[in-house]
């Protein structure tokens, strides 16, 4: 016997109380803890895929949308920009580099990216298997890819065209997987990667010699490792994604290319921080909801405290004739109202993470950019540090009035 | 041996109890005779070190109870005095082992369940260890609180109004077991009722009444 058995036999005895009070805590902690781990979360894989990246520039419409297309792959493209203006972009004096995008068709709902290896090295992506795709039509998947797919090197497959699952299948031109990347937590781990002009191939693009095609001769890309491949003035890429070479790029660039051409440009992290300052809005009511549960918490466990130690001031007393002391008696009240909001808290943690991977179940656009329930976060101990901090006030009061117990006057009263 | 000097209490100015001297020796049982507000149940708790008196020294043995600190004191009310009270105030969220494994705990003596299972056996209770104190009958219960007052081999038992709430038998049955037990474990008792049924079974005598 010591006074957590004690303080834990009390609880016992009132199961149904304990049980609400455990449950309003855990509610409180677990809303907030879903909140931090997904805020957590995402604004690391938003902040890891858009590093490197200055700016994009695609068609015109929405920057958001643009960004969210081509750094995240998880909005529809714009639309296209021609070859050409971007082969005068990328000759313009403030672009170090500049890496196309050609975007449009999917496998099994994985998007198929036309692009060059410095996609790959933009995102230190290291391969697992195979060697980097070099010839048109051939391929490199992204690890979740071949995870979900159960592809492997040699394997061929047909895209779709469009960007989500339902669509026509392109059944002219196969696709061979010639490498495997090592996960890495990028967007890559979702992408197929193949060569701008394979894009342009499976299109039935006039600038790839159909000769080429149908006798299924491989054929060398013509800017694998980096620039823009060769095409002819109706050729298209989706966008471009630009680094500056100074920080006159910053000032300059985005308004020479907003008015000067039929393109758009975007920065990264200008609009993200403009998504999180929309979503911080609702973010910020969720969580002031669920603070104003965990004191509703605090105030139930208080005030079934106080109730409960007008019945229990005879056993407080006999306590105390036991040979307990008065600060004994205080401590043993206080680790009541602890026990119940750590319990609470516990409770809340074990909620909060399952809810989180509940949430990744449903959606599985959450998994691709690496939303999980299985790890900890950083802020969590403070949010059980908090619940400990709860227990102690809420049970503040009651436990100074356990300490005041005149045990004379309380057992010469029967 | 328990002495009393010079001891007064009163709420205010009005004087309710005042003894210039008793004592009572090792062994020896003392019953304390008195109306209701004559001042049994304050004495007692006096002697229990449960009420600072107004005035005076009240020594167990050789420790003078009032000049401890609090904390001590209630220490050496856990260790030295044992206390029965009219109503069976048990702790109702545990069972009847871990009620008396609490007395050994806040008196810090050694938590041990052969010495609950002997104390328990000795007052018809060996059965009862594992029961909810709210299962047990109000005889049963008196008894769980005696085995409780004397678990620590105390040297003084003291018991206010132990007869009370109980019936012609019962009353008697729980005079017989508190005489017995103290002379078992060599401990003075003092019994403050006002119950005509038990008078007779005490040779020495404090009656408040007369004072």
């Amino acid at each position: 016997m010591n006074l957590f058995v004690l303080s834990w036999k009390y609880l016992k005895d009132k199961p149904l109380n304990t049980f609400l009070n455990v449950l309003l805590m855990s509610l409180g902690v677990a809303i907030i803890l879903v909140l931090l781990i997904l805020n957590t979360q995402l604004s690391d894989s938003l902040g890891k895929n858009k590093r490197g990246i200055d700016l994009v520039v695609g068609a015109k419409g929405s920057p958001l949308q643009l960004i969210l297309a081509n750094v995240y792959h998880i909005d529809f493209p714009t639309g296209n920009i021609k070859l050409d203006e971007a082969k005068n972009l990328m000759r313009n004096r403030l672009v170090k580099s500049a890496i196309p995008l050609a975007l449009g068709d999917n496998y099994r709902g994985f998007r198929i990216v036309g692009t060059n290896h410095d996609y790959v090295n933009l995102y230190e992506a290291t391969l697992a298997e195979g060697e980097l795709w070099r010839y048109n039509l051939d391929c490199v998947i992204g690890a979740k890819v071949a995870k979900q797919l159960g592809l492997k090197v040699g394997d061929s497959f047909f895209g779709a065209h469009g960007i989500s699952v339902a669509d026509m299948d392109h059944e002219e031109a196969s696709y061979k997987v010639v490498g495997i990347l090592a996960p890495n937590g990028s967007v890559l781990d979702n992408l197929i990667l193949i060569n701008i002009e394979s894009v342009w191939q499976v299109h039935d693009h006039a600038e790839v010699d159909s000769t080429a095609t149908h006798d299924h001769s491989p054929v060398l890309g013509s800017a694998y490792q980096t620039g823009l491949p060769n095409g002819d003035e109706a050729s298209e890429i989706t966008s471009m994604l630009i680094q500056f070479r100074s920080a006159m790029g910053a000032v300059q660039l985005p308004r020479m290319i907003n008015s000067n051409t039929n393109m758009q440009a975007a920065s990264p992290a200008f609009e993200t921080q403009r998504l999180f300052s929309l979503l911080g809005i609702g973010v910020n009511m969720i969580k002031s909801f669920a603070y104003i549960i965990i004191v509703i918490a605090g105030l139930s466990i208080f005030i079934s405290l106080y109730n409960a130690l007008k019945d229990r001031k005879y056993d407080l007393a006999i306590m105390r004739s036991l040979g307990a002391s008065k600060t004994k008696l205080f401590i043993h009240v206080i680790f009541e109202g602890i026990l119940i909001t750590v319990l609470g808290g516990l409770l809340g943690f074990v909620l909060g993470h399952g809810l989180v991977e509940l949430l990744v179940s449903y959606y599985k656009k959450s998994e691709e950019i690496g939303i999980t329930g299985m790890v900890i976060v950083n802020n969590e101990f403070s949010v059980l540090l908090l619940s400990v901090g709860v227990g102690v006030l809420a049970a503040l009061i009651p436990a100074f009035n356990a300490y005041r117990t005149d045990i004379s006057k309380v057992l010469a009263q029967d | 041996m328990i002495s009393i000097e010079n001891l007064s209490f009163g709420y205010s100015d009005r004087k309710i109890l005042s003894i210039t001297k008793m004592e009572i020796k090792e062994k020896q049982h003392l019953m304390i005779l008195g109306k209701s507000g004559s001042g049994k149940t304050t004495l007692l708790h006096i002697l229990g070190g449960l009420l600072n008196p107004k005035r005076g020294k009240v020594m167990i043995g050789e420790t003078d109870l009032y000049q401890l600190s609090e904390t001590k004191r209630d220490k050496h009310r856990g260790q030295h005095i044992g206390l029965v009270f009219q109503k069976a105030h048990l702790i109702a969220a545990l069972s009847v082992e871990d009620n008396l494994l609490l007395a050994q705990y806040f008196s810090g003596t050694t938590q041990d369940k052969t010495r609950i299972a002997e104390v328990l056996k000795s007052l018809n209770l060996g059965e009862k260890g594992q029961s909810k104190v709210k299962s047990l009958s109000q005889g049963e219960q008196q008894r769980v609180t005696i085995a409780r007052a004397l678990l620590n081999r105390p040297k003084l038992l003291l018991a206010d109004e132990p007869t009370a709430s109980l019936d012609d038998d019962n009353a008697m049955a729980v005079i017989t077991l508190l005489k017995e037990q103290a002379e078992m474990n060599n401990a003075s008792l003092i019994i403050a009722t006002h119950d005509q049924r038990v008078k007779n079974e005490f040779d020495v005598q404090l009656n408040l009444n007369e004072q």
